[in-house]
């Protein structure tokens, strides 16, 4: 098995976006430069951009997903693609398709790109290796979230954000708050914020949420564990909160909603720790009243609507630039 | 057929021996060792070993032929050329076949089936419960007639420890030796890797040390209050490797082994989702790995085996938690045995001993070694080889293996089982 990190080409370019590890900062600075203005093109009377013109764009969802499935079609519509959408967990596998039988299938049909979610950790890794392996690197693939693993768009539109109301990353306390053990939004985040240079790191929550070896994620020196919500946003610039599932409360995880939001729910009281100016992020969908105050969630302070719309320029920018256009 | 190997280094280890010298095989068994034949002792073949090392065939401790139920995975003549071109003369097979093998009937079938001269000898291990699902005990009495040299699960666990109890009473009743995985189900349920930075880095579902040492703090408290003879498969922790220690100190006759997956690799080993690093139990820290290799030295981790599982590429094509476990290694106890050696400095009588003589004491049979009399289960091989692992090198119908690409040393000349040519090389 090839060494090489399958999302770069050997001249160390992104021809692929799996995970937001390794990547230098540079890259990721380049493609938050290249977000920018494609935030005034949702301003204008035309939003259409002739980037991708005559380019398809799969969409290849093995997982249910509305939101994020929705914001990539807008995205790649913007850049003038072509798009089609799979939701592959209702069609093919049910049938016993494999799922690189299922990347056959759609590569024979000219597929440009291909933006996969699925449920297993990994797995547009294996359709990166696999597209390489059979010569058909000029197919760029976009991890939309696997498993647990990674989902690099929404790490790379939370850094955008941040740069917008922050500015300057090297500055910043920066709280992750919630259940990091399920989620590839928390592991894409770490990456991207030491990426990024955000001196201090914390992450919060209690022990059954948090996977073992957290602190070594971002590096020692900069990352730090928190059990208790108020050490952790105590003088934090940015509140980055993540989405806790009904279902964690089946597994002996945690003993129920209402306990985990006495002890890690964001409300304005608990906001208050942190600076006067920091904001409050949160990836959707929110559970009110179980990670999150609506008083918070709907407060001057919340910056989770503007992370929506950044997305779409974020991904307009990573499709655009693994276009090469 | 007589047999002259010549100009060899021989290396007996059950017998302290490691010297320059010949040996003569006559009617399928060892005949003597020395400068010169016995009297009246005419060759009627001769194999040059100039350069190589003679050994006893190799014993391997797990080793799956995947049949009957798994053929699209392994045959047993494809297996078979595997072990043969592996230097593997004796093999035990675990009972996870489908359907398990937990009838003497299904037992007689896979010895009667490998019962041809260039196989190794196959000792099937025998499912310890019906259906291996842990809860009735199998007619032990009878699958031990049918040629069953131990009892165990595979890689599945008892969840009913007073079940457990009871079949290790019934085994020790008899004698039979017990051959468990140490793994609490329950801690290692949805688990697919070692539960650590690595497995939180790439968003794998992770199994605590905890749920060995959990489940072999069980199975040894079981062991003394039973007296049942338990060897315990591929011990995967620093952690484990210490209270083996100590419980054989504290008098607990129990063995253990390794995998040579687990002796030479571990969690970051998976790199990206490298699926033949999908393994169990998982490849855990390099600080484990560094306790077991340290524990097969000085003899707390009694022997070293393949652990040879081939797998599909379908099976294994599959995203990393999808992919199902194990790897092939037949082809790859000798090299890796070799490198484990070189690595830690030990004699080479030490390193083969693990899979020699050691490995058939834990089996209970007479093989493993060159006395003379015994059976002329023979391998010889070019200690100095390189041996590049590659789909094509492989003989096995697994092509999945962590080694894939690297190049190893240490290649398997010929081997001979009773006296057979099962296998040799164009050097030969």
């Amino acid at each position: 098995m090839s060494l090489r990190n399958p999302q770069l080409n050997a001249n160390g370019e992104l021809i692929h976006l799996i995970t937001l590890e390794g990547l230098p900062r540079d890259i990721i600075s380049g493609i938050l430069d290249r977000a920018a203005p494609f935030t005034e093109i949702a301003e204008r009377e035309v939003k259409k951009v002739p980037l991708l013109r005559g380019k398809s764009v799969f969409n290849l969802f093995f997982e249910n997903s509305t939101r994020t499935r929705t914001t990539f079609e807008i995205a790649a519509k913007r850049l003038s693609a072509d798009v089609i959408n799979l939701n592959i967990n209702t069609s093919s596998t049910t049938k016993g398709e494999t799922l690189l039988d299922t990347v056959d299938n759609l590569a024979a049909m000219q597929a440009d790109m291909f933006i996969v979610r699925h449920a297993s950790s990994g797995a547009p890794y294996l359709i990166a290796q696999h597209l390489a392996a059979t010569k058909r690197e000029h197919i760029h693939v976009i991890n939309a979230g696997d498993g647990r693993h990674s989902h690099p768009t929404q790490g790379l539109l939370d850094m955008y954000t941040i740069r917008h109301y922050k500015r300057d990353f090297t500055k910043l306390t920066v709280a992750v708050v919630g259940d990091v053990l399920h989620s590839r939004v928390a592991r894409s985040q770490l990456h991207a914020l030491a990426a990024l240079g955000v001196p201090e790191i914390r992450v919060v929550g209690p022990k059954t949420l948090l996977p073992a070896g957290v602190e070594q994620m971002a590096g020692k020196d900069r990352l730090r564990v928190c059990h208790d919500l108020r050490d952790g946003l105590k003088g934090a610039d940015v509140v980055m909160m993540l989405r806790l599932q009904n279902e964690r409360m089946q597994g002996a995880l945690l003993p129920s909603p209402q306990e985990y939001f006495k002890s890690y729910g964001l409300t304005p009281a608990m906001l208050a720790l942190a600076k006067p100016d920091a904001i409050v992020m949160h990836p959707g969908p929110m559970n009110r009243g179980v990670e999150i105050d609506s008083a918070v969630a709907d407060g001057g302070q919340a910056v989770i609507l503007p992370q929506v719309t950044f997305g779409i320029a974020v991904r307009m920018a990573v499709m655009a630039m693994l276009a090469g256009a | 057929m007589r047999i002259h190997i010549q100009n060899g280094r021989l290396i007996d280890p059950a017998n302290g021996i490691d010297r320059q010298a010949d040996l003569f095989i006559a009617d399928g068994a060892i005949v003597s060792h020395g400068d010169t034949p016995p009297g009246g002792f005419v060759a009627e073949g001769t194999i040059d070993a100039t350069g190589c090392i003679v050994c006893p065939g190799l014993i391997d401790l797990s080793a799956r032929l995947r049949e009957p139920g798994f053929e699209y995975k392994a045959t047993l003549e494809s297996e078979m050329a595997a072990a043969a071109a592996g230097g593997v003369t004796s093999l035990a097979c675990p009972p996870d076949t489908d359907p398990p093998l937990d009838e003497p009937g299904l037992v007689e079938m896979l010895t009667h089936r490998a019962r041809l001269p260039e196989f190794a000898h196959v000792y099937p291990v025998g499912a310890l419960t019906v259906g291996l699902a842990g809860e009735r005990l199998t007619e032990m009495a009878e699958l031990a007639e049918a040629g069953c040299v131990a009892f165990g699960q595979a890689n599945t666990a008892i969840l009913d420890t007073q079940v457990m109890l009871r079949a290790m009473q019934y085994a020790a009743t008899f004698g039979f030796s017990v051959w468990l995985q140490a793994q609490d189900p329950h801690l290692a349920k949805g688990g697919v890797a070692h539960d650590g930075a690595v497995a939180a880095r790439l968003g794998l579902t992770g199994i605590p040390v905890v749920a060995e040492t959990i489940a072999l703090a069980t199975l040894l408290h079981l062991a003394r209050e039973t007296g049942a003879r338990l060897h315990l498969r591929r011990i995967s922790s620093a952690a484990g490797v210490d209270m083996i220690r100590a419980a054989r100190a504290a008098g607990i006759a129990v063995t253990c082994d390794v995998s040579i997956n687990h002796l030479h690799l571990s969690d970051t080993d998976i790199g990206w989702f490298d699926p033949h690093c999908r393994l169990d139990p998982p490849l855990r820290a390099a600080a484990d790995r560094d306790a077991l290799r340290a524990g097969l030295a000085d003899g707390t981790v009694n022997a070293l085996c393949s652990d040879h599982t081939p797998v599909d590429d379908d099976a294994k094509q599959v995203p990393f938690a999808e992919a199902e476990a194990g790897a092939s290694g037949l082809e790859l106890l000798l090299p890796l045995t070799l490198k484990w050696a070189t690595e830690m400095k030990l004699p080479l009588l030490t390193a083969l001993a693990r899979i020699t003589s050691d490995a058939a004491r834990i089996m209970g049979i007479t093989a493993g070694t060159l006395t003379p009399g015994r059976s002329a289960d023979v391998c010889v091989f070019d200690p100095q080889a390189p041996f590049r692992v590659s789909r094509e090198a492989l003989r096995s119908q697994g092509k999945n293996t962590p080694f894939l690409g690297k190049t190893l040393v240490g290649r398997v000349r010929c081997t001979l089982i009773e006296g057979h040519l099962a296998y040799h090389d164009e050097m030969v």
